[in-house]
């Protein structure tokens, strides 16, 4: 077992029991991203001055018994996440020299802990996509299979889980942006209830979907990586404040009398065969643990991927307006005049995929069109949501494919921008409901590829869904698989 | 004339909150450009707003004391539209659910009163300041953000004024409101009370509204009423022609006094409105608008109705102290010490504000001679220790010294001179001195007892007491 | 169709992206996939339904006026593309 293998958990007793320290964890994690991330290409900047310092600070505070369980963990950040001093791009030729100067609340927070940080992860740019082909910065591969997509949007935080360069990573989840590349990377990643994480400091996609979640080699680090960063922050009007639970405490309460829910409409005839057996030996052996499953139906599922373009994109096409080229970002050199400096500026900045996300937000909320596109969708949304509050009257927790199929092949997806989006037709009503969902490995395809199960809680429910993943690789141990790496 | 002018007035007031709206910059005025700013104001990717508590508050009191109806749900919109001083792409702005509706201010021009509706008021963010700065070599544009996101409430009445005479009394009484609330400096020049002017003609006697021009960039009740009067008699001249009014946004230039089409620069605009994501709805209760009617100042209205019926003051002495919180309470406050409402009004309205004026316009609120130390001046008066005339002479020396009253009469020696032994001696002296006048005064020619008065006072330097002067003179001359 | 190759451009125009005649086409095209899918959308009656904005209930998160510091000119100029002294500098506007 080599350093970089190792859980956040695992890790950290052996910089308690001063086995190892934190410069050597961080070294031995460096080492490996020097050796593996060309291959993958996860890491859009990667910082090694700064986390040695940070790692000698950690070794300091572990040296005077000041060790928290994140103290001197080497982590990753998906490049949305705003760092004081370190360039944060959102996998944007727009944001490509930009050099923040704060950090955002879910980073303070894990340097706050002593957690060291080792880079800033790729991604969709600005988070629009499922397969991490949008980055600027090139695709990033799939560790278990290099000629597919790691997922998306947080492609580089999933795939560093798998490849083993970092420890643990923080992603974003708006449709599915943290659960559908865990699950095609065999990684855990929670996507925590809206209002659970702050969001101050995370560059925004879609204001109401937007979640900040950890992706970690199991469910214990997910838990506590959670336990971390969670909790009110004065600096985000939509951050919830009710206390955050010890997340650890509950894991191993077990499934026996747990109400797990089967959506009907979530197990449809195009489900992909592996991905069907893996949902099928999931449900059995939730029930050979003593779960009580039974069918509920969520009616409206069917309308999520078009109410979630409508609202997420609405809200982009106003979150990207600041990218303007007037206070920071790229500026179109030969552009005369003002408008030609903003409209070019944001067509030579910008990718296709966000600047069709754009236009479609622009549109459905331009004069003419804003009741029958946005004003409808949000009262699609309020179904839903209602849905899900209904089928939570009956089980504690709903159980899930993440997506129809494994990780798809490179470029597979992205002639048709549609197909892409339907693809996500899983996760994306977790978000629109605002509560919170995890994906956990259940298996792999005949090719060899990660199967990841999705556990739905009600708002706040995060407890019960750790609980349940919790019992599920305690019995399958599918996590303990390593990609060929 | 044969049109009917048709106004509405936009007004922007920015409130006087220590930090701005959504962060906690300061929104002092005049500071370098830029050094007010963070990461939310700047509009830098990943930041996010929170509103600031006491610009609901401020809202609330604008709404009461406009006779408004306050909104229980409020929600945040982002009006969408690029500009360089607009750092978000957006300026976050209430839209269909404005935080105060149906409210209304009554006016009175030469004599005649009026109801100007309001028809609401809402919160939102200022932009920042685009300058054409004066740098060799620039001639390119310049974006100072200190004021970006600093609180605005804009108020909307509805076009119910028919004159300039009309708006701008209909102005200066809003602008007497916000600055009575204590929400607003209404400082015109520094941008702090901004007004736009919707001005349209329709033919005497129709019901139905012409077409309307905006009028922007007015920072002065003068230009307002330049501005509209140059609207006017342009839009006559079209109609007169047989043209017709383009509906646009003009912008008024204070040098030539007219207005400019600013067509062209502004393509049709669609500000794409929708909910704030960033932001949660606003719940006002009740309790919440109670409690902010209850921490209400008096109204300029209520006191200066106080004023005449309480303290027995004339119609435009009242209207006059009222004219500022400050000099009202400037009059109330001496008042208090020195219950002669009268004499406290002649004299805040004649010498202190004389002695303010001289002194560079200072302001009541910075007068050297505080209510006590004038109440202390009426009283010395008041028991005969001084004159009248004598009084504005140490009120003179009050307001350059701050020294107080008994002081200055102590050491200039202006004690009045009550003894009638004294003032004998002095009018002896003026009547053998005037002998003619005083043959001319006993043959009938009565007008003349002022000059002895006079005589005998500049005798005494102005100290003799007045009564006992015309006492004994009365006495002597008939005697 | 759903949208118009006008339609495209003038939301272009108002989202500020410089499009070339090749994005306009296959813009055109795909807007108008993904807006007849959403069209799904109105099968459902949606009558008397209250929108949402957030789907998790929340309001009134306010900060006291109380200043917490300003990060200073350098910091809010030092990722400016163009500067002139304290200033963000754009090309000029004529108003
Ligand atoms: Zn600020």
């Amino acid at each position: 077992m080599e350093i970089f293998d190792l859980t956040i958990h695992e890790l950290h007793e052996k910089l308690k029991a001063k086995e190892v320290s934190s410069v050597e964890a961080t070294r031995a994690m460096l080492d490996r991203i020097e050796a593996v991330d060309s291959q993958v290409n996860a890491y859009i900047t990667v910082t090694p001055e700064q986390a040695l310092v940070q790692a000698e600070d950690a070794d300091r505070r572990i040296a005077a018994g000041e060790i928290a369980p994140l103290t001197g963990i080497p982590v990753g950040l998906k490049d949305i996440f705003v760092t004081k001093g370190i360039r944060t791009t959102c996998g944007s030729r727009i944001l490509e020299n930009f050099v923040p100067p704060y950090d955002g609340t879910a980073v303070a927070r894990l340097k706050e802990q002593g957690a060291v940080i080792v880079g800033k992860l790729n991604q969709d740019e600005f988070a629009m996509g499922s397969s991490n082909e949008s980055s600027y910065f090139g695709p990033c591969k799939n560790p278990w299979d290099l000629s597919c997509t790691p997922g998306g949007s947080s492609g580089g935080s999933a795939a560093a889980i798998a490849a083993r360069t970092a420890t643990a990573t923080l992603g974003t989840d708006t449709g599915g942006s943290i659960r559908q590349p865990a699950s095609h990377c065999g990684c855990v990643g929670l996507k925590p209830t809206y209002g659970r994480v702050s969001r101050y400091g995370v560059i925004a996609y879609a204001s109401s979907l937007d979640q900040v979640g950890p992706l970690t080699r199991d469910v214990t680090d997910s838990a506590l990586l959670l336990g971390a960063v969670a909790g009110y922050d004065p600096r985000d009007s939509t951050s919830v404040n009710t206390p955050v639970p010890d997340y650890l405490a509950s894991l191993a309460k077990g499934v026996k009398g747990m109400k797990i829910g089967l959506p009907k409409q979530y197990f449809i005839e195009g489900l992909d065969p592996d991905v069907k057996r893996a949902m099928d030996e999931a449900i059995a052996l939730y029930q050979s643990l003593g779960a009580d499953i039974r069918e509920v139906s969520l009616p409206n599922t069917e309308y999520a991927v078009a109410t979630y373009y409508i609202i997420a994109t609405a809200e982009a096409s106003a979150n990207l307006a600041r990218y303007d080229g007037v206070r920071f970002g790229h500026r179109a050199e030969d552009a005369r005049g003002l408008a030609q400096m903003y409209s070019k500026s944001r067509a030579e900045g910008f990718g296709p995929e966000v600047k069709r996300r754009i236009m479609l937000g622009t549109y459905a909320l331009s004069s003419g069109y804003y009741d029958a596109y946005y004003v409808k969708a949000q009262k699609v949304r309020t179904l839903i949501q209602q849905d899900f509050l209904n089928a939570f009257k009956e089980v504690d927790v709903l159980l899930t494919p993440i997506a129809p199929t494994p990780a798809f092949k490179i470029a597979e997806k992205l002639e048709d921008p549609l197909q892409m989006y339907l693809s996500d037709i899983f996760t994306i009503p977790v978000n629109l409901a605002g509560t919170c969902g995890i994906s956990v490995p259940a298996g792999f395809s005949a090719a060899g590829l990660p199967i990841g199960l999705q556990l739905v809680g009600k708002p706040f429910g995060e407890q019960e869904i750790l609980t349940a993943a919790y019992s599920f690789e305690r019995e399958t141990k599918w996590h303990l698989k390593k990609a060929p790496l | 004339m044969k049109y009917q002018v048709v106004i509405g007035l936009e007004v922007h007031t920015q409130l006087t909150t220590n930090t701005k709206i959504f962060c906690g910059c300061s929104t002092r005025f005049g500071a370098e450009p830029n050094s007010q700013t963070c990461p939310v104001c700047l509009g830098l990717p990943g930041a996010l707003p929170v509103l600031n508590r006491q610009v609901v508050e401020y809202a609330i009191r604008a709404g009461l004391a406009t006779n408004c109806s306050i909104t229980k749900r409020n929600v945040f919109a982002r009006k969408n539209y690029f500009y360089p001083d607009l750092p978000k792409g957006y300026q976050i702005s209430q839209f269909d659910l404005p935080i105060c509706q149906h409210g209304h201010l009554d006016i009175e021009v030469e004599g005649e009163k009026k109801r100007i509706g309001i028809t609401r008021i809402h919160m939102e963010e200022d932009a920042g300041k685009l300058v054409h700065a004066d740098i060799p070599g620039v001639d390119d544009s310049c974006v100072d953000l200190n004021r970006a996101c600093t609180p605005l409430l804009e108020i909307v009445s509805e076009p119910d004024m028919r004159s300039p005479d009309e708006a701008i009394a209909y102005l200066k009484k809003l602008h007497q409101i916000v600055m009575y609330l204590g929400i607003c400096d209404g400082n015109l020049e520094e941008g702090s009370f901004r007004c736009d002017a919707n001005v349209s003609l329709m033919p005497v006697g129709s019901t139905v509204f012409g077409t309307r021009a905006e009028l922007k960039n007015i920072n002065s009740f003068k230009f307002i009423k330049q501005a509209i009067e140059y609207e006017i008699e342009r839009q006559a001249e079209i109609l007169d022609d047989g043209g017709k009014v383009v509906q646009e946004t003009r912008l008024f230039d204070p040098n030539t006094g007219t207005t400019r089409s600013m067509r062209g620069k502004e393509e049709a605009h669609d500000y794409r409105y929708f909910p704030d994501p960033d932001l949660v709805p606003v719940i006002i209760s009740d309790d919440w608008i109670e409690k902010v009617r209850g921490g209400l100042p008096e109204l300029p209205e209520t006191k200066r109705a106080r004023f005449m019926s309480e303290l027995g003051l004339s119609e435009y002495d009242a209207e006059v102290l009222v004219a500022s919180r400050e000099l009202a309470q400037y009059f109330e406050d001496t008042v208090a010490l020195f219950p002669q409402a009268k004499t406290v009004s002649n004299w805040v309205m004649g010498e202190v504000t004389r002695a303010l004026n001289d002194d560079n316009n200072r302001s009541i609120a910075q007068c050297p001679v505080t209510p006590a130390l004038l109440a202390d001046l009426l009283k010395l008066m008041e028991k005969g220790t001084i004159s009248g005339k004598i009084a504005k002479t140490v009120f003179d020396e009050m307001y350059k010294t701050g020294k107080t009253p008994e002081k200055i009469v102590e050491e200039k020696g202006l004690v009045q001179v009550s003894d009638t032994g004294a003032i004998e001696a002095m009018v002896d002296e003026v009547l053998e001195k005037n002998a003619g006048q005083v043959a001319e005064y006993r043959g009938g020619k009565e007008t003349l007892f002022g000059f002895f008065v006079g005589q005998v006072m500049r005798a005494s330097k102005g100290k003799a007491n007045p009564a006992v002067v015309n006492e004994l003179l009365l006495k002597k001359l008939q005697g | 169709m759903k949208i118009t190759r006008e339609q495209v451009e003038h939301v272009a125009r108002l989202a500020r992206l410089e499009l070339s005649e090749a994005e306009l086409d296959t813009f055109t095209g795909q807007m108008d996939s993904i807006l007849s899918y959403v069209e799904k959308l109105n099968a459902l009656d949606t009558e008397g339904i209250v929108p949402t904005s957030h789907a998790v209930p929340m309001e009134n998160a306010f900060r006291a006026d109380e200043a917490t510091g300003s990060i200073g000119v350098e910091a809010a100029l030092a990722n400016a593309p163009l500067r002139a002294e304290s200033f963000f500098r754009v090309p000029k506007v004529i108003e």
